[in-house]
Formats: C-alpha cells, sequence, structure tokens
C-alpha cells in the first residue's frame, strides 16, 4: 500500500514547550509523524518546524488542531517531494 | 514600585477585577499566599480540596461568563486541580489556574512536591505556562486572561516556580489589562448562502449549543427562531437559551432527549447549527443523524466546522455578530405546515415524566423545586440519572441559569460549582441536584459553604447506589449489578449537619411541599435530602451505538 506523505511546515514563537505542544497532539490522536525538524529562525524570535506526516483522511481537521495552538503562527502543507527532508536523508543512511 | 512575583501576580489579578478567587496553599505556594494576605480587594475562599476549589472557580466563571480564578501549590495540590481543568476544556469554560512550583533550580530533580505541572496540563488546558522569569509575569498574566476569554473560552495554567513568586522585580507602572482578542470578521458571502438556505428549507431545525451562551446571542437566537419559523432544538450544554416553554421549542435532543425532539430533528430538511460540536451523546451513531439535513453551522472555532459532520455551509463566526447579519437576510416565515407536523410529534410523542405530581418522585421532585423558584434561580447538577432527570423536567428559560458537567461527565461537579455561583451572585438561591454517589465525591466542601455562608441548597436524590451505572447493568448487562449498589447506608443528614448545614429531610414530612418551600425560602447552605427508588431509570434512552430515533422507553 502506498500512503501519500505531506510535509508540513510551521512556523512558531519561539517559547520554550512549543515542541511539546505541537508533538502531543500528534500522538495523542495516535497519528504518525515519521520525520520532525525544528530550529530557530535567524534574526527572529520564532522557529520553524517541519513535519513529515502520512496523509491520512484525519490531516486536515490536525491541521485545524495545530493551526488552534497559541504559539502556532502559521501552517504551511506541501508534498512529500519537498527537499528538506529529502537532503537529510544522507545524514539517516 | 518594587514588587515580587507574587505580589506582582496579586496586582494583576486585582486590576483584571477579579475579587474572588478559590485555592489551597502549600509550601511552593506560600509567597503567593503572603501576598495574598495582604490584598484588600481580594476574597480568597479557601476550600477543602484543590479540585473543590477548581470548581468553584467554574461556578463563578459559568455564572458571569468572566475568567475566574483557581490555586494550588505544587504537586498533589496540581494534580488534584487536574479533573476541574479538564472538565473545564471540554465545556469551554474561561478559567485562570495558578500553581505554585518547586523553585528553577530543583526543576528535574523529583524534588518534594514537584511534578512536571506545565507537561500534564498541556493536553487539558488552552495554553500554559512554566514562568522562568518573574519579567514574564508582565506579559503572561494578562495574556492568560485573554487567551481564557477570547475566541472559544477555555481553562490556562500558570506554574510559577517559588523563587520566582519570590524575586523582585522593579516597574514603572503595571501593563494594561488584557482585553479580548477581536472577533473574526465573517465572510458576508457565506452568511448570504446560508439565509438561502434557510429561505428554501422547507423542515429546518435550529440547533443550539452552549457556544451561543458564551457568545451572549440567546436572545438573537430567539428571534431567528421567531422570524424564520425554525423548532429549535438545544444540547445539554444549550439548555436556557430558548425557555423551555417557548411554542418552538424542542427540548434537549440526544441520548436522552424526548421521542418527539429526536424524531422531529429526523425530519429536517436542514439543520442550522450555532455553537455546538455534534457531540456523541447529542447525536448518537453519527452516519445516521439527520440523514436527509443538509447543514449551516456557525462556530467560533474553525476546527469544530466539519470535525464530525461535513456542512454544507461552514461559518467561522462569532455566533452573535452572524446572527445579525444572517437575521436581515432571512425572511420571515411563520413556516405554519412544518411547525404543525413538529406539534403532532409533540401530541403523539411527548416526554413522559411519570410521578411528575409526587413530590417525592424523581421527576416531582424536580417540577416541585421548580414551581417554588423563579427564573433568578441557579440550578447546578451532579452526573448521573438525577442530571438528565432535571435536564428533562426543569423549565430552564434563561442562559447561565443551568450548570452542568456536559462534555467530562465529571461526579462531584455540583455542590462547589453551586458554591462558586453563589459567591458570585449572592442575591440568587443556587440548587443543586446532586446523587449519593456524586455528593460523596466533593462532600468536604459542604464545610467551605457553611464558612461562606453562601446560599446553597444541595437537593440530594438519594437511591443507595450509582443510579446511571446501575441502570446501564439492568439494562444491557443481563441485570448484572455490580459496584453500583451502596450495601452500608450513609448517613448524610447527620454528615450535613455535622459539618453546619441546615437539614431538611423530605422522607421525615407528611407534608414535603412545606418543608420544600421552607428550606429553599430560608438563606444560607441546606441539605434537602430525598430517597428516590433505585429502579427508577432515564428513558427515553437512545443505546449506545445505535441511531436518536431508535429510543428505548419514555
Ligand atoms: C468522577 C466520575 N467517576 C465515575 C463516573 C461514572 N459514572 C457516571 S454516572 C455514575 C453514577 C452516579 O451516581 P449518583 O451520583 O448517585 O447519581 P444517580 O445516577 O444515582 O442519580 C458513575 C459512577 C463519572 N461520571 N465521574
Amino acid at each position: 500500500m502506498d500512503v501519500q506523505k505531506v510535509v508540513l511546515e510551521l512556523t512558531v514563537k519561539n517559547h520554550a514547550g512549543v515542541m511539546s505542544h505541537v508533538c502531543g497532539l500528534f500522538a495523542r490522536r495516535a497519528f504518525n509523524v515519521e520525520g520532525i525538524l525544528c530550529m530557530p529562525i535567524a534574526g527572529s524570535d520564532e522557529s520553524r518546524i517541519w513535519l513529515l506526516v502520512f496523509d491520512d483522511a484525519r490531516l486536515s481537521q490536525m491541521i485545524a488542531q495545530v493551526e488552534k495552538l497559541e504559539d502556532v503562527v502559521r501552517v504551511v502543507r506541501h508534498g512529500a517531494d519537498h527537499q528538506v527532508f529529502e537532503r537529510l536523508e544522507e545524514f539517516f543512511k | 514600585m518594587q514588587l515580587n512575583g507574587a505580589q506582582l501576580i496579586v496586582r494583576l489579578l486585582e486590576q483584571q477585577g477579579i475579587t474572588t478567587l478559590a485555592g489551597v496553599p502549600g509550601g511552593a505556594a506560600l509567597p503567593l499566599y503572603d501576598a495574598l494576605s495582604q490584598s484588600t480587594i481580594l476574597h480568597h475562599v479557601l476550600a477543602r480540596h484543590e479540585q473543590g476549589a477548581g470548581f468553584i472557580a467554574q461556578g463563578m466563571a459559568r455564572v458571569s461568563g468572566k475568567a475566574a480564578v483557581c490555586l494550588s501549590s505544587s504537586g498533589p495540590g496540581a494534580t488534584n486541580l487536574v479533573t476541574a481543568i479538564a472538565d473545564a476544556k471540554l465545556d469551554s469554560i474561561p478559567l485562570v489556574c495558578i500553581t505554585g512550583q518547586v523553585p528553577s533550580s530543583m526543576i528535574g530533580t523529583d524534588a518534594f512536591q514537584e511534578v512536571d505541572t506545565y507537561g500534564i496540563s498541556i493536553p487539558i488546558t488552552k495554553h500554559n505556562w512554566l514562568v522562568r522569569d518573574v519579567r514574564d509575569l508582565l506579559e503572561i498574566i494578562p495574556a492568560a486572561f485573554r487567551i481564557a476569554e477570547s475566541g472559544r473560552p477555555g481553562p490556562v495554567w500558570v506554574d510559577v516556580p517559588k523563587d520566582v513568586l519570590s524575586a523582585k522585580i522593579e516597574i514603572e507602572a503595571l501593563p494594561l489589562p488584557a482585553v479580548r482578542d477581536a472577533l473574526p470578521e465573517a465572510d458576508s458571502g457565506l452568511i448570504g448562502r446560508a439565509a438561502e438556505l434557510i429561505n428554501a428549507a422547507r423542515t429546518p431545525v435550529l440547533y443550539l449549543g452552549g457556544g451561543v451562551i458564551a457568545a451572549e446571542a440567546s436572545a438573537a437566537a430567539v428571534a431567528l427562531a421567531e422570524k424564520a419559523g425554525l423548532p429549535t432544538t438545544m444540547t445539554l450544554m444549550g439548555l436556557g437559551v430558548m425557555p423551555m416553554d417557548h411554542s418552538l421549542s424542542l427540548g434537549m435532543l440526544g441520548m436522552h432527549g424526548a421521542r418527539y425532539t429526536n424524531y422531529a430533528l429526523e425530519e429536517a430538511d436542514l439543520l442550522i447549527v450555532l455553537g455546538a460540536r455534534f457531540d456523541d451523546r447529542a447525536i448518537g451513531n453519527a452516519e445516521k443523524f439527520c440523514p436527509n439535513a443538509a447543514v449551516v453551522h456557525i462556530d467560533i472555532d474553525p476546527a469544530e466546522l466539519g470535525k464530525i459532520r461535513r456542512p454544507n455551509v461552514a461559518i467561522h463566526g462569532d455566533v452573535a455578530r452572524v446572527l445579525e447579519l444572517l437575521l436581515t437576510q432571512v425572511q420571515a416565515n411563520p413556516r405554519a405546515a412544518w411547525v404543525a407536523r413538529v406539534n403532532d410529534l409533540k401530541r403523539q410523542h411527548p416526554l413522559a415524566l411519570p410521578g411528575m405530581d409526587d413530590p417525592r418522585s424523581h421527576y416531582g421532585l424536580v417540577r416541585a423545586v421548580a414551581s417554588l423558584l423563579d427564573d433568578e434561580a441557579v440550578i447546578a447538577t451532579d452526573v448521573g440519572q438525577h442530571q438528565m432527570w432535571v435536564a428533562q423536567a426543569y423549565p430552564f428559560r434563561r442562559p447561565r441559569q443551568w450548570l452542568t458537567s456536559g462534555g467530562l461527565g465529571t461526579m462531584g461537579f455540583g455542590m462547589p460549582t453551586a458554591i462558586g455561583a453563589a459567591l458570585a451572585q449572592p442575591e440568587r438561591t443556587v440548587v443543586c441536584f446532586s446523587g449519593d454517589g456524586s455528593l460523596k465525591m466533593n462532600i468536604q466542601e459542604m464545610d467551605t459553604a457553611v464558612e461562606e455562608g453562601v446560599n446553597i441548597k444541595v437537593v440530594l436524590m438519594n437511591n443507595q447506589s450509582l443510579g446511571l451505572v446501575h441502570q446501564q447493568q439492568d439494562m444491557f448487562y443481563g441485570q448484572r449489578i455490580f459496584a453500583a449498589d451502596y450495601r452500608h447506608q450513609t448517613n448524610f443528614q447527620m454528615i450535613a449537619a455535622g459539618f453546619g448545614m441546615a437539614v431538611y429531610d423530605l422522607d421525615k414530612t407528611d407534608d414535603p411541599r412545606a418543608m420544600l418551600a421552607e428550606a429553599l425560602a430560608a438563606r444560607g447552605p441546606a441539605l434537602i435530602h430525598c430517597s428516590i427508588d433505585v429502579n427508577q431509570k432515564v428513558f427515553p434512552m437512545v443505546p449506545p451505538g445505535a441511531a436518536n430515533t431508535e429510543m428505548i422507553g419514555g
């Protein structure tokens, strides 16, 4: 079975704890996160979180819930071909 | 001026308009309590259990619509608050919960009374903080109130390490108190489409949830129903929005709704859903709920739109504002044929309330209390059969008259919530219908009620059993009643008297109605005890997994 993957790009406020809010949201709904990456955005008080997730029927509801988090500023949805995780694969060999 | 963190919190609470808060002190919260002791504005209500403090705050918030505050120390104090906060989350009640934490330098060392309050509170709050620096309080405390009250209300949690409470800060002036975020601008094109659907509908039903109360939109919702001839149903959380005796009222829908209500919904060609979330106890089997109805769904929380039922028109907005615009575009239409059909259903399938005229029976007691009070009274409940009997039989006529644990269904909710309601609105009579199981879960708050002298009347429907469990085992588990009946009979009258409450026992009088009248007319906390037959059921009932039209009994 070939389930499509999706890359989510979250812009978040740089608060300690924002990672646990985001990850907890997925974990509580038994929604698998395949890959996760988080770095501060240079020269700002925001961070970027990249998530690699499966495109299952609950994904749009998940995104709606993520958008509600106080520290999440923006969520953008990309296809799985987005380069961020592809380039990273080198480090996971 | 120079303050410490605790004094700063106290000043910010005062400035926010808080006058009463509830809590229980302890080691990590001592600086906060010391600062509270110096406040001439804040009245601290000492609860007997932190869960009681959480529900006292809920009672204040539920009757006022404003965020209320509860406090505790670290560790067990914080974990004891968890249930009350989770309850507020599911019912969208604005709370600001402030807890002491072990000193920053000891966090993560399994220090005495350390728990990960921040981690524990993530899934049960709208937002939460662990305060790392005393300066951050200047931003966090106002933000806590703003977030709790803005949009879809909910609880927030501020965990403050003891060293932050004691740390000194020099400030010129306090930051401004929080104001609510601006309301979202609703899409006028979508409102137009919603109006078209309503105008074209033959058998529409208006479906109102607790969000209508939170948005202070009850009068507008009733105006829409009247203008467009819309039979109107309410969720458990929405009771009171439209008076029960209104000719368009269908009462409560769902698991224990009247037959006519669920039958009328089955015939709906359009549902107009305001501030409601298609909860499973309201809609039964989601696939079979209103199979022929289009849906207009209006809610302040965009994540509710399409979560359970895909709407034909979804409007993200403030219910009050959307209604204002919708009312101008909806055509006046008495919809006489549909209203007549609904009235036929009411006649053919009425809500049966057996024993209604006997004040010592389950429905009769609810009605007798109602007959002795006016709409100014507040009615709280615990959780169980008694809760559903009150929901079915009490003639609710105004928003915020009815306080019940809808989403979490928390036994022990009733009495402390009633205390909070009475503290916030001391001129009212606050009645709490309770069961013997539920009352035992926060019975220690009788002490708080007496100390505060609040005007609450606990009407105990004592069936010597966890009645709702008994009912389910009787009906669905081969009558194997297990762990539901209490073998030992508790003397509640003596317990209440021991705490200093007035006690009235309807079992021991020739004139229960006169005794009730006397009990309700006297001011101050009282227990009104009445034995109830354990075999009485809540009917009608939609069995688990069934469609709402497949009701048993009633
Ligand atoms: C804290 C909590 N524990 C367990 C339950 C499950 N439960 C739901 S109703 C009920 C029985 C309630 O008994 P009682 O308060 O005596 O009310 P009655 O049903 O007899 O009217 C139980 C155990 C619950 N809702 N809340």
